[in-house]
């Protein structure tokens, strides 16, 4: 089975012999594909369901939630700190971000860039919230409580002097570059680290 | 009755060499009995120790030398099962302090030969487990694929995670706890109360008189039972519906279906156990804290356990041993880097879960001994 684009980039990222923590891991589909290229991969999943299937499949994984139970975790456990398709849900953002890299030096972070044209343009002409490929819930039900777009999580980053050492933008299963990523990225992945 | 649950013969292995205990006494030698089940590799890789609970035994896929009942964990254990007996070889060792067979308050005394009653030393779940170390190396096993536990099983299974992490590959470790709270205690000794203020106890010198504390271990497992079940559980099961009546008898007899269950519950269990190891069994239970001897910090326990990988697993209605408990475990896990999967599953049934038809619990168990070791 073919991971999700951005699952599949973060991946391929990451070096063999390197320990990870994937931080909302839903069932363990990108600790699969960390393991069979010899990382040390350990999750973290808030939905009891998902966690039993991720052990089931042999991962360790703890049932617990980014908003809180990051803090458990000592300084630089991790090499690296994956935070796919969460940011977006947690509390306080920008809190768990500086977490990210008190576990590990190197974080992946990625969500859905809610200033995509289809998005702007669902605004502009329909005045109705987006339900989309990537936001796919309605305005009540959606478990994104804060949507950010590609500038708003450059901005923070630049505010916490946080390092960009890498970012993908991707529209569609396709990259689109730097600077169209704006508009045109559905969804982006930065590797970040301390400066 | 006691008498007759002594005359059942078990299959044991009696180790000539000396136990020292947490107490500062020594065991000059142990008996400890033991089942088995499936066979063990060429190259001894493939053992899975099995710990049992507090009134469990070694019979856990076989039927009940005494009840005839199946094993207590006959669903988990077997071929084809979670814990699966075509690929692993898996031992389940009768505790220390108990009066299955292994060495306990109705062991004889070496000089007179009469049963040992109170002047058994008291043991500690370390104790036990390091009784289980005897075992294994009595049979040539030096290392476990994985030990496995539900509630005092449990803390056995961490207790070895402690003493003997260079054995193990994995810990699964089921509602559980690295500690005996203050409420665990205050339970366990309403229980103890009850046993030796039933005249019949006799200081537990009641073997040779054909009287034993029925009615007090009876108490003991009523009072114990309750907190085994979860209110919701209870309600669905009884309600305040009346038992075999229509009407309030206005006095003390079992008016409630509640009421019934317990006594037989009760009354059953005294077929089955020594009111004495109820004594000793929970007293180890008690005085079990891991982080006891790390000045209070439970990651130290774990120091030397990185290369263990631990599951642990509790259940949302289990307020014996509540998730909090578990959750304590996993943060002094993580805080040392060993890998921890941790799962809280919702299940009616309180802590007895982990003995009954919970589906998600075999699905963890298997794949959590699939990736061990």
């Amino acid at each position: 089975m073919a991971l999700r684009p951005d699952l599949a980039i973060i991946a391929d990222a990451v070096p063999p012999g390197s320990r990870a923590l994937d931080i909302g891991c839903g069932d363990g589909e990108l600790m699969a594909a960390l393991r069979d290229k010899g990382v040390d991969a350990r999750g973290l999943e808030i939905d009891p369901a998902n966690v039993t299937a991720a052990i089931a499949r042999g991962q360790s994984v703890v049932q617990g939630d980014a908003n809180r139970d990051l803090a458990d975790y000592p300084g630089d456990a991790f090499d690296y700190a994956i935070l796919s398709q969460t940011l977006q849900t947690t509390e306080r953002p920008d809190r768990v971000v500086d977490e990210l890299l008190r576990i590990a030096p190197r974080a992946f972070v990625s969500f859905p860039n809610f200033a995509h044209w289809r998005i702007r343009l669902a605004l502009l002409w329909g005045g109705r919230m987006p339900v989309t490929r990537l936001i796919p819930v309605a305005w009540y039900a959606t478990p994104n409580i804060h949507h950010v777009t590609v500038s708003d999580f450059r901005d923070l980053l630049r505010e916490k002097g946080i390092a960009v050492e890498a970012a993908w933008y991707l529209s569609g299963d396709k990259p689109t570059s730097d600077a169209a990523a704006s508009w045109r990225a559905e969804h982006a992945i930065f590797l970040i680290s301390r400066r | 009755m006691a008498s007759l649950l002594h005359q059942i013969q078990h299959q044991s292995v009696t180790i000539a060499a000396p136990l020292p205990l947490d107490s500062g006494q020594i065991l000059p030698s142990v008996t400890i009995a033991y089942q088995s089940y499936g066979t063990l590799a060429a190259d001894r890789a493939n053992a899975v120790l099995v710990c049992h609970a507090l009134t469990g035994d070694q019979y856990v896929a076989s039927d009940h030398p005494a009840t005839g009942k199946p094993g207590w964990w006959a669903r988990m254990v077997g071929p084809g099962k979670p814990i699966d007996t075509d690929r692993y070889f898996v031992l389940c060792a009768n505790v220390l302090g108990s009066c299955m067979g292994s060495s306990g308050p109705a062991s004889p005394d070496a000089a007179t030969g009469a049963p040992l009653g109170m002047h058994f030393p008291v043991i500690t779940i370390a104790d036990m487990v390091r009784a289980q170390a005897m075992l294994l190396d009595h049979l040539g096993i030096d290392r476990l694929h994985a030990v496995v536990g539900g509630s005092m099983g449990g803390m056995q299974a961490l207790a070895w995670t402690t003493y003997y992490p260079e054995r193990l590959g994995s810990a699964i470790v089921i509602a559980s706890a690295a500690r005996h709270s203050a409420q665990n205690i205050a339970f366990h000794e309403v229980g103890r109360q009850a046993i030796m203020a039933d005249p019949d106890w006799q200081d537990g010198q009641y073997y040779g008189s054909r009287r034993a504390p029925a009615k007090g271990l009876a108490v003991a497992r009523m009072a114990a039972h309750i907190t085994y079940l979860s209110e919701a559980g209870l309600t669905e099961k009884f309600g305040r519906r009346l038992q075999a009546r229509d009407i309030k008898s206005f006095g003390f007899d079992a008016d409630f279906q509640i009421e019934s269950y317990l006594r037989h519950q009760g009354l059953a269990f005294t077929d089955r156990f020594d009111a004495n190891a109820y004594l000793y069994i929970t007293r180890a239970m008690d005085y079990f804290d891991l982080a006891d001897a790390h000045d209070g910090r439970l990651a130290g326990a774990f120091a030397g356990a990185k290369d263990v990988r631990f599951t642990l697993v509790s259940f949302d209605t289990d307020w014996l041993y509540p998730t909090a408990e578990s959750r304590r475990i996993v943060q002094a896990l993580q805080s040392v880097g060993a890998a921890a999967s941790f799962v809280e599953l919702s299940a009616p049934f309180g802590h007895d879960s982990f003995l009954l038809d919970v589906p998600a619990l075999d699905r963890l168990v298997a794949g959590a001994l699939g990736s061990g070791g």
